[in-house]
């Protein structure tokens, strides 16, 4: 080769062309745009006449690590046969005011907790703290399924309860009973026997919703459940979440303000460990009282 | 649906119980016999380190650490200052030679390590000899340097065949004791150092064994500290070597007139053997003198210890920001 | 392992380099040479006492003490070395010495190391951590010391009631070294690095599991063994096989303590049992080191230290299978 080749030609961004961009149709009407940005909402059963029963209450809960406040004098409520929504920005305390329902949070050495929990009226401190976390179960944003096969996970709260071990036989029903709960059965009935580690995420974060629905527990707290699963599990898990609402009350903890639109009943907004507003999920996406849930939810910041 | 109910209904697979009746009998032995053992293995530390220091104490006078023993057993008086001295002889040879063969083979190890199966026949061998009894090294050891070619390290028994014991030989096979030790300290600081400080000293230019010279050894300088020290205090208390290679006299014992090469080549004791041939399974039969040099033998090995824990837990450089 | 690239060929900084490699590998292969003699070495001087046995070396019969004395006592023309030795006695007692260290101490283990990691008070495992290396530290030969001046005479006169030892006085004296003192020393010494690697592996069990089972309602106890301790199983292998290796090459201490009779304890001598003399192999080793220069003793001897090179082998490869069986429940298996 004696002579070098010509460059390739320059190609010229076009500056005076049309954009590509779709127009929005004008909004003059003053709607806030909250209104038409919204999630729907999932398919769900008709709520029941009667006012749900309440299940669990704080009164002026707060919770401190050491000398930092993390939860200050929080006051709500957690009904069975609705889904209570904690929403807010990250490090607000909502994790923390999860945990203290069960009394995980005793499991952090550093962490102090003032006020009251109770559960259907009595507090929650007077009761043995396991026989506590067997009627208020929780989920980790993690998925994080012991290293048994997928029938000992989901009989590991059943078998370890303290008195004499139920045999396998008497096992199986529950075991099923749960799976089928939790939209798993299905896919893993020919499987129960191998390792629950060689499931994909989404099938390990159900098979943790089948561990804690195997033990009845009256109340489900989920901590960023879908957080760390593809689109197609989130929805598997918000169904689930949402047929559970009539026998279990359920809180769940989350990020994703379009997931707490689709699933949530009431929703509870916490900013910097203080309740900032606390009420039926309708009311606060669309008409938010107070000015930084009405920032927050409309993506101002967090 | 799950209704509250009764408290006291038979409890099914589901039935609530209530209070401590979640744990079983079987869980509260558990705990118990976890305290149980807990309280067990604080008293045995306390009882040992107390009583050692009681009759330690007891025993000890301070000139004893720098005056010779008496030739003879069974005979009281004098000190164990030339067991010391032995300790510290074979203990700095043992060192010597581990330490640099030790980090050699790390570096190789983890740097170069072609062709593979020499490489995965090197670490198994090292792994080898960590498994190895020190009897069995000791053994060895006379195996080896009781062949004639070697008859130039020992005093030479009769018949010209040399005795095959001697400072030298025992300080030889005690780096092999120490050698598992220090491979290992230093295969685990290098194998910390992450890739990007090694791509960028490639980067700039530099070859694989100034990388190593200039960046990676000084980086890994306390794990190969703790090593070496971990391996020190290894050989120190080690008596089955020292028993089967060094002889049995309590002073020093050179071998020919070269000053230096004629301690080495010599034989003598250590503080280990000191205090075996004066309990009641050697030959001395004097606890006293036994129990004064266990003394010193456990401050040293725990001072050893604690040299260890003091190089570990300083603030060490970290790589990320 | 190696880590990153090398510099491309060619450059000035390769020969260097290539010295370098060579000069290590050279040493690394010289000290795998080393290894390979004294395996080599140590059966070939071992060979003629298995040899002239053959399978009997293995088996019963005789007392081993007079059988080594006579060995010692060979005419000197090599002819008509006498070989003859039927280590059973050294067998039996090298299993059940280490077999019932190893046993209890894990036992001891396991419940030390569950207590420290779960049901401690905090400063009192903030304490516990050094006193297990401390312990782990503490050399041999003063286990010995202190086992020889306080426990045996402790054992000798005050638990041996007299009607024991004339039971057995025919046959050998009890003097309080023996089975029982020599098992708890040896018991004492293994724990402290099984400890050390148990509240480890305890400690790094995944938060999600432990968090995951007490949130599940189960107690503290029943949590840490279905969960942490099962999550742990690899290291507590790890850990009992590092603790039978150092129990079998264990030989002064036991040397000093467990009697220097090489005796077979007999179970059906009832209490008798623990308090009759044992030898193993590696302390066998220490007790007639004299003999070493005599040459068919030499080689008896170094049969012995054969026995403990297979044992070591076999532990290690034991280890691994172990192991690597229980690979299908741990995080790796994804």
């Amino acid at each position: 080769m004696d002579t070098v080749k010509p460059p390739p030609p320059v190609r010229r961004i076009q500056i005076e062309a049309e954009p590509t961009v779709v127009q929005a149709p004008p909004s003059g009407n003053g709607h806030a745009p909250l209104a038409t940005g919204m999630a729907p909402r999932l398919k769900q059963l008709p709520r029941p006449a009667t006012t749900p029963l309440e299940r669990m209450r704080t009164e002026g809960l707060s919770i401190a690590y050491g000398a930092k406040l993390a939860v200050n004098e929080v006051s709500l409520t957690v009904r069975q046969g609705e889904v209570l929504a904690l929403i807010g920005p990250s490090g607000c305390g909502k994790t923390t005011l999860l945990r203290s329902l069960n009394r995980l949070v005793e499991l952090t050495p550093a962490a102090t907790r003032g006020g009251r929990i109770l559960l259907d009226g009595e507090d929650v401190d007077g009761y043995d703290v396991t026989w506590l976390r067997r009627r208020v179960g929780m989920l980790f944003q993690q998925p994080n399924p012991f290293p048994m096969s997928i029938f000992d996970n989901v009989a590991y709260g059943l078998r370890e309860r303290g008195s004499k071990k139920p045999s396998k036989k008497q096992l199986e029903p529950a075991v099923s009973e749960a799976l089928h709960r939790a939209g798993l059965f299905e896919e893993v009935k020919d499987n129960l026997d191998h390792p629950a580690l060689a499931l994909s995420g989404g099938q390990q974060q159900r098979l943790c919703i089948a561990r804690s629905l195997a033990v009845r527990p009256e109340v489900l707290l989920l901590d960023e459940p879908c957080s760390a699963l593809d689109p197609i599990s989130t929805q598997t898990i918000e169904e689930t979440i949402v047929a559970l609402r009539s026998e279990i009350a359920i809180v769940i903890v989350t990020h994703n303000l379009q997931q707490a639109q689709r699933v949530a009943d009431h929703v509870a907004f916490m900013y910097l460990g203080d309740l900032v507003e606390y009420g039926e999920a309708e009311q606060v996406f669309r008409s938010p009282v107070a000015e930084r849930t009405r920032e927050y939810v409309s993506g101002g910041f967090g | 649906m799950s209704a509250h109910a009764g408290a006291r209904a038979a409890p099914g697979l589901w039935g609530r119980i209530r209070g401590n009746e979640s744990w079983s009998v079987g869980d509260r032995v558990g705990v118990g016999l976890a305290w149980a053992a807990g309280l067990l293995l604080c008293a045995i530390a306390a009882s040992i380190v107390l009583y050692m220091l009681f009759r330690g104490l007891q025993f000890l006078s301070f000139s004893d650490i720098f005056s010779h023993p008496l030739p003879g057993l069974g005979e009281s008086g004098g000190g164990f200052l030339d067991p010391i001295l032995g300790t510290v002889v074979v203990a700095v040879l043992g060192t010597l030679i581990a330490g640099p063969l030790g980090v050699s083979i790390a570096v190789w190890l983890t740097e170069y390590a072609r062709p593979a199966w020499l490489a995965r026949a090197v670490e198994s061998g090292v792994e080898i000899v960590a498994g190895t009894p020190s009897i069995v090294l000791a053994i060895f050891g006379l195996i080896v340097f009781q062949e004639s070619f070697f008859s130039f390290l020992s005093p030479t028994g009769e018949g010209a065949t040399p005795l095959g014991r001697s400072f030298f030989i025992a300080g030889a096979m005690m780096s092999l004791i120490a050698l598992p030790l220090v491979v290992g300290a230093t295969r685990e600081a290098l194998h910390s150092i992450p890739r990007h400080v090694r791509e960028a000293s490639y980067a700039l230019g530099k070859d694989r064994a100034s990388t190593i010279r200039r960046v990676l050894l000084p980086a890994s300088r306390r794990g190969i500290g703790t090593g070496v020290t971990l391996g020190m205090g290894r050989i120190i208390g080690d008596t089955a070597i020292v028993f089967i290679l060094l002889g049995a006299t309590l002073r020093f014992e050179p071998n020919g007139s070269l000053p230096g090469w004629d301690l080495l080549t010599g034989n003598g004791s250590t503080l280990t053997t000191y205090v075996f041939n004066n309990s009641p399974a050697g030959e001395g039969g004097q606890p006293e003198k036994a129990y004064a040099a266990a003394f010193v033998l456990l401050a040293i090995v725990l001072a050893l210890n604690f040299a260890v824990d003091l190089i570990t837990r300083g603030k060490g450089k970290s790589w990320t920001r | 392992m190696t880590q990153g690239g090398a510099p491309a060929e060619g450059q000035p900084g390769d020969r260097t380099d290539q010295r370098t490699e060579l000069v290590l590998g050279a040493l690394s292969a010289a000290v795998l040479l080393l290894i390979a003699f004294m395996i080599v070495f140590v059966f070939t001087k071992a060979w003629p006492s298995f040899s002239h046995n053959g399978l009997a070396w293995f088996g019963g019969g005789g007392n081993v003490d007079e059988q080594l004395t006579n060995i010692f006592n060979s005419p000197a023309d090599p002819d008509e070395y006498v070989y003859t030795l039927h280590a059973w006695p050294l067998l039996y007692s090298t299993a059940l010495i280490t077999g019932g260290a190893v046993l209890i101490g894990t036992g001891l283990s396991l419940l030390s190391a569950m207590f420290i990691v779960e049901f401690a008070p905090p400063w009192l495992a903030k304490v516990l951590q050094p006193v297990v290396r401390l312990l782990a530290a503490v050399p041999s030969v003063i286990y010995g010391l202190i086992a020889l001046l306080v426990l045996v005479p402790f054992v000798g006169n005050d638990v041996i009631s007299g009607a024991e030892k004339e039971s057995v006085q025919y046959v050998i004296q009890l003097d309080g070294t023996g089975l029982i003192v020599g098992v708890t020393v040896l018991t004492v010494m293994i724990a402290p690095i099984m400890i050390a690697i148990v509240t480890d592996a305890l400690r790094s069990v995944p938060r999600g599991w432990t968090e995951g089972a007490a949130a599940l309602g189960v107690n503290r106890f029943r949590a840490l063994r279905t969960v942490s301790l099962r999550a742990a199983r690899p290291a507590i292998v790890a850990a009992a096989v590092l603790a039978t290796a150092r129990a079998l090459g264990e030989a002064i201490m036991l040397s000093m303590v467990s009697g220097s009779h090489a005796f077979a304890p007999n179970p059906l001598d009832g209490v008798t049992f623990f308090f009759e003399p044992a030898l193993t192999f590696a302390a066998a080793i220490v007790d007639h080191a004299d003999e070493l220069s005599v040459k068919p003793s030499g080689q008896t001897i170094y049969a012995f230290a054969a026995i403990l090179l297979i044992s070591s082998a076999f532990l290690s490869f034991a280890g691994w299978v172990a192991r690597r069986s229980m690979r299908k429940y741990t995080l790796a298996a994804r």
